[in-house]
């Protein structure tokens, strides 16, 4: 057995776990972990520039691979910056473990110099916390914490260390638990077979039935299983903005995403469904449109998912299923297959005929500029579509560019859509795409950003020329916070109150040339095409594209507030 | 609809504080809470009532649930059960309402447990309802000081909340 101290036993542990990256920010409380770090060689340790930029990086990370992020930061001011961070995985449900700096033991509670109350402060934003009271608890603390983000419904878990637990002077024998139990804390168990029975006897007498499924399903690796259910139905599915990727969107029976900017098709076929089939969603009211009452008025719900305490608490589940996506959907597909009763087909086919008539509609249609030369936020999405095939992972920032690229970006496959969508946090995307980049260096790692957005973590251009991370910024710059703008042109009878600054924009191409990265600027749609393939093909460096867009352009469809699914606006001059 | 909810939880630090933090942070209320270490040194019971409809105290018993920390939960409002709350009370007692306070006591079988010339400490136990009729008895005008603390229950019969 090996003599460590908390430092390296962290380290040791961290290895123990799979760990092979973390993020992080050095600072006083973490020097001996820091130290620790040094000595090894198992761990790779990212530098990021700011605290905040290491939880999205992770977080990225995490939502690229299935597998936990990892941060260190230091207390205090470190920590703090780290909550967004958290507060964004927390919202998404993203595994990820956050070890944080702590003052000594000693002084924890007399307001010691950067000291914060961290496990008090990231409460509401955590699925569970420790204080670290002992060296000695270290392994067992973090096999508990890894064991918590990465089960049941995953989510962020921060430990918080003060100075004197991670001494190099203080030495225990460290061993790595093999195994956890803990009474307080149970897994949900496979769905119920009855409760999966009652929902499949829904779905095949539905005569207009529809699958709504969200994050959770790419969460929890069901996306394989959920294309087979629903080839197997022959229904039509719809996407959240979490769950984009997880059924191709380039395949027939795809109705595009649903919700606040969803097409007419997918929120249409919602409000006249009979039978809804929700899968690791959770009605958020950018889905249902604030008013549950006029939601999904003719449907029988079957809502599946492993946290109980998303079922009916915003919309009463008639067909309740807690359990793991991969188990219901196991279970639920045996069941369909050996069912004597079988879809009915007529009803079926008059419902896919509905379909197709909101499908002419074309709610996602593009009309190029008049003049031929300005450019429209959607056809650059398009023209990356085109030149990475599809292919790339696509992380966003917030606002109208992320709602254009989940519109025109076709996921085809899960965890390549990465962005914000819970918390909404500007300033998610370009980190997450380091986090991307990290995971799968030979990937095309693309960040759709704002102007706005990208410069509340523009600092990370350090650190991708640091580590040489190649990643494509795709600026849809409308000198304007877009999505602000845009509601008060319709809400707020057009005063743009503090969402616009063309007169103070940075160079963006001379700031990237200035860490030493590539700058393009795209002003004409004639060249549109060309110099996106030219940012594309500089394969081994970071582009950033700034592609100057229309500011007129607006989000659409969008749903109108305080109504039904249905009730959309479809352009500046059309609504349902 | 008023509740009484237990819940058999970690004694570990933080471990009241997420319960508190998730109330205010849903905007659940606490009506009443009490707290303390059980047989088991190692888990604590903690009894609160709140209100809320069904479908509130449905979410209400999933989040807690959730918690890490917590162990096991009973709505005891669910079933036949026991509930006590106990108070302790300062009143003015001064010449001809020293006797009438000792009546009142009486009838609700409280016991005065620290006197003076002019003031009672009584101390009774019972359910919520009662410790309320009896400060109504009182009357409120000789009323000094209120200490209750909160409700604490237990099911009827064979049930039992353990491990
Ligand atoms: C940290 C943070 N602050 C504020 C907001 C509110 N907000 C949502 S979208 C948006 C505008 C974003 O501007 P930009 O990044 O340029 O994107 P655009 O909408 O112009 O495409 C703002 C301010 C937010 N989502 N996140
Ligand atoms: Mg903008």
């Amino acid at each position: 057995m090996d003599q460590l101290s908390g430092g390296e036993a962290l380290i040791r542990a961290l290895h123990d776990e799979g760990v092979d990256i973390i993020f992080g920010y050095p600072g006083g409380a973490v020097l001996h972990i820091y130290d620790a770090i040094f000595n090894q060689d198992k761990i790779e340790h990212i530098l990021v520039r700011h605290e905040q930029a290491a939880t999205h990086a992770a977080d990225g990370y995490a939502r690229g691979t299935g597998k936990p992020g990892v941060v260190l930061v230091t207390s205090g001011p470190g920590a703090t910056n780290a909550i967004t961070g958290i507060a964004t995985a927390y919202m998404d449900s993203i595994p990820m473990v956050v070890i944080s700096g702590q003052v000594e033991s000693r002084l924890i509670g007399s307001d010691g110099f950067q000291e914060t109350d961290m496990v008090g402060v990231s409460r509401p934003v955590v699925k569970h916390s420790f204080m670290v009271q002992n060296a000695a608890d270290i392994p067992l603390i973090v096999k508990k914490a890894f064991h918590i983000a990465t089960t049941g419904r995953p989510g962020p878990v921060v430990i918080d260390i003060p100075k004197d637990v991670t001494d190099p002077k203080v030495k225990f024998d460290y061993a790595y638990p093999a195994d956890i139990k803990m009474r307080s804390y149970a897994v949900p168990a496979k769905g119920h077979s009855g409760q999966i029975k009652k929902a499949v006897d829904v779905l095949m007498a539905a005569k207009r039935p529809m699958i709504y499924a969200g994050g959770g399903v790419i969460q929890g690796e069901g996306a394989e299983l959920l294309t087979e259910l629903t080839r197997e139905l022959g229904f039509p599915i719809t996407n959240t903005l979490m769950g984009l990727g997880a059924y191709p969107a380039s395949d027939k029976q795809f109705v595009g995403m649903l919700g606040m900017h969803g097409t007419y098709e997918a929120n249409m076929s919602m409000h006249y469904c009979d039978a809804l089939l929700a899968i690791g969603v959770r009605f958020d009211d950018r889905v249902t449109n604030s008013d549950v009452t006029k939601f999904c008025p003719d449907a029988t719900i079957l809502h599946v998912d492993i946290d109980p305490a998303s079922i009916s608490k915003t919309v009463s589940a008639d067909v309740p299923i807690v359990g793991s996506v991969i188990s219901v959907l196991e279970e639920m597909l045996a069941q369909v297959k050996a069912s004597k009763q079988k879809v009915d087909e007529k009803s079926l086919k008059v419902w896919w005929d509905q379909i197709a008539q909101w499908r002419e509609k074309d709610s996602l249609g593009v009309t190029p500029s008049e003049d031929g030369i300005t450019i429209k936020p959607q056809e650059v999405i398009q023209a990356v579509y085109a030149i990475t095939k599809g292919d790339a992972y696509v992380s966003s920032d917030v606002g109208q560019h992320q709602m254009f690229a989940a519109q025109y970006y076709g996921f085809d496959k899960p965890r390549r859509w990465i962005n914000s969508g819970g918390l909404g946090t500007m300033g998610f995307g370009f980190p997450a795409a380091m986090g991307i980049q990290f995971a799968f260096p030979d990937a095309i790692s693309v960040c759709v950003t704002g102007e706005g957005s990208f410069q509340m973590n523009l600092q990370e251009l350090a650190t991708c020329m640091q580590y040489q991370l190649p990643i494509k910024i795709i600026c849809l710059n409308n000198r304007a916070l877009g999505m602000v703008k845009q509601w008060q042109d319709m809400q707020y009878g057009g005063r743009h109150s503090h969402s616009t600054y063309a007169e103070s924009l940075p160079d963006f191409i001379k700031l990237a040339e200035s860490y030493g990265h590539v700058g393009i600027r795209i002003e004409n749609k004639s060249e549109l095409n060309a110099k996106l393939e030219e940012a594309f093909a500089l394969k081994d460096r970071l582009v950033f594209v700034d592609v100057l867009v229309d500011p007129e352009e607006h989000v659409y469809p969008m749903a109108i507030k305080g109504g039904a699914m249905k009730d959309m606006i479809l352009s500046k001059s059309e609504r349902t | 609809m008023r509740r009484i909810i237990s819940v058999l939880m970690e004694n570990e630090p933080g471990a009241l504080s997420r319960v508190v933090g998730l109330f205010s942070q849903r905007n659940y209320n606490i009506d009443s809470l009490t707290v303390a270490p059980t047989e088991d040194q190692s888990l604590s019971r903690l009894t609160l009532t709140t209100t809320g409809d069904e479908r509130r105290i449905e979410q209400i018993t999933k989040h807690l649930n959730k918690l890490v920390d917590v162990v096991k939960l009973v709505d005891l409002t669910e079933g036949a059960h026991i509930e006590r709350e106990l108070m302790l009370i300062k009143v003015k007692a001064a010449g001809a309402q020293r006797a009438e306070v000792t009546r009142t006591t009486e009838i609700f079988r409280g016991q005065v447990v620290d006197l003076t010339n002019s003031v009672f400490s009584i101390q009774l136990t019972g359910t919520s309802d009662k410790l309320d009729a009896f400060i109504t008895a009182l009357g409120e005008s000789i009323v000094l000081e209120v200490a209750r603390t909160g409700v604490s229950g237990i099911s009827r019969g064979e049930k039992v909340l353990t491990l």
